[in-house]
């Protein structure tokens, strides 16, 4: 704490004792001008989109036991924690794991099986198109619950590059994932490897694309109004 | 788009050459006499049947695929998709707070629910999630458990009706009416209310709206007696329902099933009670449980739940009247800028408010203008974030880029999740079971596909 009271309030922390963000993006102006016409002088701003970083031990809650917990169950299997797990996030009382695309079935059978862990249900997978972090576009989030442990929850998340859009499935793990990752198929075009029948589920079984895919426009038909014309929602002005 | 069309399908689809040599019969409008007939000439016991997506009893546009063996279901499986509008698509074009619009018609018998979870996850993003005045939290709480009476009522009530007891329909619906009622007084809908607002409620209650409640309450509990009556050891009911869509505490587990489904196998797991929210854990309240695993069992665990979220309603409705304040939060850069007020005319803007930003403060007209049209920011991250909606654990996972709308959002919804139990609870058993092991999960095709 000494040190703490040393330290003036607008130097950086030093490295490796607080979390650092990660750029998924960067912001471009204010107020959502784009074609120009912006004269309120903030047109040239570029601002990066942080999101929460690594997070530092100790992580608090029943986090730490959680991932030493892993850490002692991965001990001796395909592949160690250190391979497994890329970083561990913190970040508003919630604990997200990244996990290497390859080792993601070994880590979610450790988290189901091993008794201190034991988390039995997980609650579904859902995609998140990051189109700016390059190498790692496609995030497939898994959240899993620990009913014995009293209702532990955490986070994995797995990513893949947009030209190589392959994670392993983990229904042989999770059977109720098996809708989940098909809806994952279906909007954002992850293909779940080792997926029983990874057909498409809400979209019809003809239809091109991925709507949610942030490539994907979202349509619509400009609306008259009165004689004033209402653009679709995904062409009126975006406040950045 | 065009240079995705190479990857339509993840597997190959099933094409003509599959399906050579079966026989097509078609139902549409003819005699169905004509179509018996000509299945016995061809001496083929077993048929592919396609139930729905318009048939009464699937509870929507729920397709169901059943081969039969005569009368016995040797395979089912499940087709949605036929009510997709992309709510969450949309949801990312819009600001945080017109999310509440578009989420409120997911699962469209629990409304409340999906405004509540989207609310809370947003409030978890902001980081105010200890500045919810607890009036605000009340007033969710008490309008969250009179929508788990008047879903479960809807759920009894359609499920009997299935199964051709026409009483229970119309005493079931009769009492939701009552619900309905008051939700009407107080936030102008029936339905789709976005009432629950990120940071708050949309108002306040209106003046005689506890009452109403209170008077409301003994009426719907001799409503849910008069149920009782009537479905808890009725000979037809029982023997329509005992032992039919049975799936164990394995099952469940296996294939994340929550909700009255989860509880009908003995395991009393209830969000509110194992993880709560909106201040849940003062509430006096049981979690009722039976052991049966089949759909008399879930049958009963909804009738009992029904009773303690009367329970719940009558203590939120108390401490409403020992709770005066603000009903949304206070920080005024989130908090809506004006609350709507009631004229005689009904629900609309408040006049006060319009005086104000019009002809007396140029700097509340400039704050209302931009929240209104802008919105507010939320700083990037995600969350997830789950509460126990009438089917089970409806949870939700919001992303935010640190801009004015949800860069994605998604809701994991009971419905969806549970319907993955068809295939496990109906196949082996006879085709009419299938109607009440359906009607057991209780699906609702507006969260199935949001």
């Amino acid at each position: 704490m000494s040190r703490d009271d040393e330290t003036p309030d607008n130097l950086p922390a030093a490295p490796g004792t607080h979390p650092e963000p990660v750029v998924v993006d960067s912001r471009q102006g204010m107020f959502g001008v784009s074609d120009g016409g912006d004269t309120s002088g903030y047109g040239g701003l570029v601002a990066p989109v942080l999101f929460p970083g690594a997070a530092v031990r100790p992580y608090g809650g029943y986090y730490d036991e959680v991932a030493d917990q892993l850490e002692r169950a991965l001990a001796g299997g395909s592949a160690a924690y250190s391979q497994a797990v890329e970083r561990v996030v913190v970040d508003r009382g919630e604990m997200t794991v990244f996990v290497a695309r390859e080792h993601v079935v070994t880590v979610a059978r450790a988290l189901r099986d091993d008794p201190a862990l034991r988390f039995e249900m997980c609650t579904g997978v859902s995609g998140v198109h990051y189109p700016h972090e390059v190498g790692r576009e496609l995030h497939a989030v898994y959240h899993l619950l620990s009913i014995t442990n009293g209702g532990r929850r955490i986070r994995l998340e797995v990513t893949c590059p947009d030209d190589d859009r392959h994670i392993p499935s983990i229904v042989e793990v999770y059977p109720a994932n098996d809708w989940h990752e098909r809806e994952t198929w279906d909007m954002f075009g992850i293909e779940f490897d080792g997926h029983p029948a990874l057909t498409r589920i809400l979209m019809p079984d003809d239809w091109p694309g991925h709507p949610q895919r942030k490539d994907y426009p979202l349509g619509g038909i400009p609306v008259e109004y009165k004689g004033a014309t209402v653009p679709p929602p995904d062409q009126r002005r975006k406040y950045t | 788009m065009t240079e995705q069309t190479h990857d339509i399908h993840a597997t190959p689809v099933a094409d003509a050459k599959d399906a050579e040599g079966a026989h097509v019969y078609n139902a549409v409008g003819d005699d169905w006499d004509a179509i018996v007939d000509e299945a016995s000439a061809l001496r083929e016991e077993r048929i592919v049947v396609n139930m729905g997506p318009q048939h009464p009893s699937t509870h929507g546009v729920l397709r169901l695929i059943l081969e039969l063996d005569g009368e016995t279901v040797t395979e089912a499986r499940a087709g949605i998709g036929y009510l997709h509008t992309g709510i969450e698509k949309n949801m990312e074009f819009r600001n945080w707070t017109q999310g509440v619009q578009f989420c409120t018609r997911m699962d469209y018998v629990a409304p409340l629910f999906n405004e509540t979870v989207y609310c809370l996850a947003v409030e978890k993003l902001l980081g105010i999630t200890d500045q919810i005045p607890e009036r605000a939290s009340i007033i969710r709480v008490l309008m969250m458990e009179l929508n788990r009476v008047a879903s479960h009522l809807v759920t009894l009530a359609s499920g009997g009706m299935e199964m051709g007891a026409t009483t229970i329909m119309t005493i079931g619906f009769r009492e939701r009416e009552r619900i309905l009622a008051i939700f009407e007084m107080i936030t102008g809908l029936r339905m789709n209310h976005a009432y629950v607002r990120p940071g708050g409620v949309a108002q306040d209650l209106p003046p005689g709206a506890i009452d109403k409640i209170r008077d409301a309450i003994p009426l719907i509990r001799r409503g849910i007696g008069e149920l009782e009556r009537l479905l808890n050891e009725n000979p037809l009911i029982k023997g329509r329902m005992v032992g039919v869509g049975y799936l164990d505490l394995t099952g469940c587990m296996a294939l994340g099933i929550t909700g009255p489904m989860l509880r009908s196998t003995g395991l009393p797991h209830d969000l509110r009670k194992s993880d709560p929210y909106c201040g849940y854990e003062s509430y006096e309240f049981d979690v009722p449980v039976r052991d049966t695993c089949d759909s008399y069992g879930r049958m009963r665990v909804r009738i009992d739940e029904m009773y303690e979220s009367l329970k719940i309603v009558e203590q939120a409705a108390d401490k409403l009247q020992n709770t005066p304040g603000p009903v949304m939060v206070e920080d005024k850069k989130i908090a809506w800028p004006a609350q709507l007020s009631l004229g005689a005319d009904g629900i609309g803007n408040s006049l006060d408010h319009i005086r104000e930003i019009m002809s007396t403060s140029m700097e509340s007209l400039i704050h209302h203008f931009k929240l209104v049209t802008e919105g507010f920011h939320v700083p990037p991250g995600q969350t997830y974030v789950a509460i126990e909606s009438p089917r089970g654990e409806l949870g939700v996972h919001l992303v935010s880029d640190g801009g004015t709308r949800p860069y994605r959002a998604h809701f994991r919804d009971p419905s969806f999740n549970n319907l993955q139990a068809v295939a496990a609870i109906c196949e082996g058993g006879q085709l009419g079971d299938v109607i009440v092991a359906v009607a057991s999960i209780d699906p609702v095709l507006g969260g199935v596909d949001r």
